[in-house]
């Protein structure tokens, strides 16, 4: 089934699904958590111990924010903000994508030079540029944030699936299922479909990882999430300021987001051995 | 080879059109330049608004609008700035050098790196080292770029004192904002160069030259690269997109001089000249570069042309 060829290979495949599945699964259980472990969502503020360091006070293990306010708690609550985005940008994206690349590919002709044509111009424009302007247009915040990477991410599914699909089409199964005269519906959800989720739940695990890093990137830069909602790219926009005096609110963000963005990657590589041998989806 | 050519060129003009008109558009519904060069002088009529864009000549109806900015396009006169007056085309001359030799900075950090490593994850295939390396790629490909731009100020500015923490002036402000992208590079290239080398370590003259008695090293670095050069250009000129967009946000972290530094400032003031300048410039070197590849790419691979 794999590709596993040494038994050091597939030693290490193991490792990668274990850290992959340790890492996401820890960060997931976390955040659920986070309302029974900070109940107070991270907004406590203690003026007296502000910018406390970390490591020394028990109360404080991650140290606090000019404002006082736990680091970790907040780091804790933060999780929620990534792994909404990262949840529901690439359900959205796929959705769309999914549908639209069915079509093109299956149909041809106008629809798929439409959607094609479409995903070129999208392609050629720099997301970061086209995000501040959609942002100055819309707003900020949680949902148009995730609007814009569903908008700005679909093309990828459409491409992916637009080219199983040119091929698929022309395979027996689905030659003979129109010669009996099974429906259009029901050969692009029922027979097409199965065939080509592969590749996409591979894209999916990788796109989850990459759209958090793009939201954290858009609220560090002041676009994306409330910046009064804990958020990791939040806090790092916040921790700028003190950088010379209090490292530990640039550092634990990012390493949060590190070690998530991690775990997917870890995870995604696993599932491209398992689900998409050929490598479909190979960056 | 002609027709493909022809096609292609097609597509790339359909493209360039289609986001001069998205991005004209879209810039022009962000908000009201007037209110923002009004802002701060005092009391401020309804008339005086009206003055100030038909000033800017934005009472046009948009399609004139549109007209006059792909006429500057064409001519390179891409107007004023509403803030200030400055020509756009001198604060472009200004600020696309700044990114496009931070660019070319980090791909050179990313090819030094990731070219020794992926041979030598590709020469001990399967062992240790080969792990080790897609480990530390699968790393690399994690790191928010602005957070790992934070660290090396972190580190290198304030802790050592050794490197410039923002701004553009000699070589040593390149080094943190290159080495930030070219870490992330170097992540996906790391695994090409691998896969490449590879498939070319399996070619006959590979092996002949070994059974030759050729030293390893002249082998790897003579034979075999030279034929990985190809594949690899190619998928650099891939990246070339990506690329930009994240050095837009470098840019912010080191405060650099650049594209994206000049496109935030813009969005701001609702500066529509500047703001349809920069984005349209950017995406046009987008596609250039990919259509220089796809032609490169149809010369020597003649399948390519056929889809």
């Amino acid at each position: 089934m794999s590709s596993s060829g040494t038994s050091s290979f597939s030693s290490f495949k193991n490792i990668e699904f274990i850290l992959g599945s340790l890492l996401t699964g820890g960060i997931c259980l976390l955040t659920l958590l986070s309302y029974f472990l900070v109940p107070d969502g991270g907004e406590a503020i203690d003026l007296l111990h502000r910018l406390s360091r970390p490591f020394t006070d028990p109360a404080h293990p991650f140290g606090t924010d000019p404002l006082g306010r736990d680091v970790l708690a907040r780091l804790i609550v933060g999780g929620r903000i990534s792994l909404i985005v990262g949840a529901l940008s690439v359900a959205g994206a796929v959705v769309i994508g999914v549908v639209m690349g069915l079509i093109s590919g299956y149909y041809r002709g106008f629809w798929d030079m439409v959607v094609m044509r479409f995903a070129d111009v999208q392609l050629a424009l720099p997301f970061i540029l086209m995000a501040i302007t959609f942002i100055a247009i819309i707003g900020g915040g949680l949902a148009n944030t995730i609007i814009l990477l569903v908008i700005s991410q679909w093309v990828q599914y459409a491409r992916l699936v637009r080219g199983s699909v040119l091929a698929l089409r022309e395979r027996e199964f689905i030659l003979s299922a129109r010669a009996i005269g099974v429906k259009d519906r029901s050969i692009l959800f029922r027979h097409l479909l199965p065939n080509l989720l592969g590749p996409v739940v591979v894209l999916m695990t990788l796109n989850v990882a990459n759209n958090i890093l793009l939201e954290s990137s858009l609220t560090f830069l002041g676009l994306g999430v409330d910046p009064m909602i804990p958020s990791w790219g939040g806090m790092l926009a916040d921790g700028r300021t003190y950088l010379q005096n209090a490292w530990w609110i640039s550092v634990f963000p990012g390493l949060a987001l590190l070690l998530t963005v991690l775990g997917l990657n870890l995870l995604g590589d696993w599932l491209r051995d398992k689900l998409d041998p050929t490598g479909k989806t190979t960056q | 080879m002609a027709e493909f050519l022809f096609k292609r060129l097609l597509q790339a003009i359909f493209v360039v059109l289609a986001v001069t008109l998205i991005v004209a558009f879209a810039v022009r519904l962000t908000g009201d330049p007037a209110l923002m060069l009004a802002q701060g002088a005092g009391s401020v009529t309804e008339d005086d608004l009206v003055r100030i864009r038909a000033a800017l000549g934005l009472n046009e109806p948009f399609l004139v609008q549109y007209f006059n900015f792909i006429k500057g396009m064409v001519t390179f006169n891409f107007g004023r700035s509403f803030m200030g007056g400055t020509p756009v085309a001198t604060l472009i001359a200004k600020a696309l050098p700044a990114t496009l030799s931070l660019a070319l900075a980090s791909l050179a950090v990313s090819v030094t790196i990731s070219i020794p490593l992926g041979i030598a994850a590709a020469v001990s295939r399967g062992k240790w080292l080969d792990q080790l390396i897609r480990i530390l790629s699968l790393v690399g490909l994690s790191f928010p770029n602005f957070w790992l731009a934070i660290m090396l100020v972190l580190f290198f500015s304030i802790f050592l004192g050794w490197l410039p923490p923002s701004g553009m002036t000699d070589f040593s402000s390149f080094i943190m904002p290159a080495t930030t992208m070219g870490i992330i590079l170097t992540a996906t290239n790391v695994r090409l160069v691998r896969t490449t080398m590879l498939e070319i370590l399996q070619a006959q003259y590979v092996m002949v030259a070994r059974s030759k008695g050729v030293s390893e090293w002249v082998v790897l670095y003579k034979h075999a690269l030279r034929n990985c050069a190809i594949p690899l250009v190619t998928y650099f000129g891939l990246q070339f997109g990506g690329l930009l967009g994240g050095i837009v946000v470098v840019e912010r972290v080191f405060n650099w001089p650049g594209m994206g530094t000049l496109a935030f400032d813009a969005v701001a003031s609702r500066d529509y000249p500047v703001l349809q300048a920069v984005i349209c410039i950017l995406s046009f070197l987008i596609v250039f570069v990919n259509l220089l590849v796809d032609t490169a790419y149809g010369f020597i691979d003649p399948r390519i042309r056929r889809e």
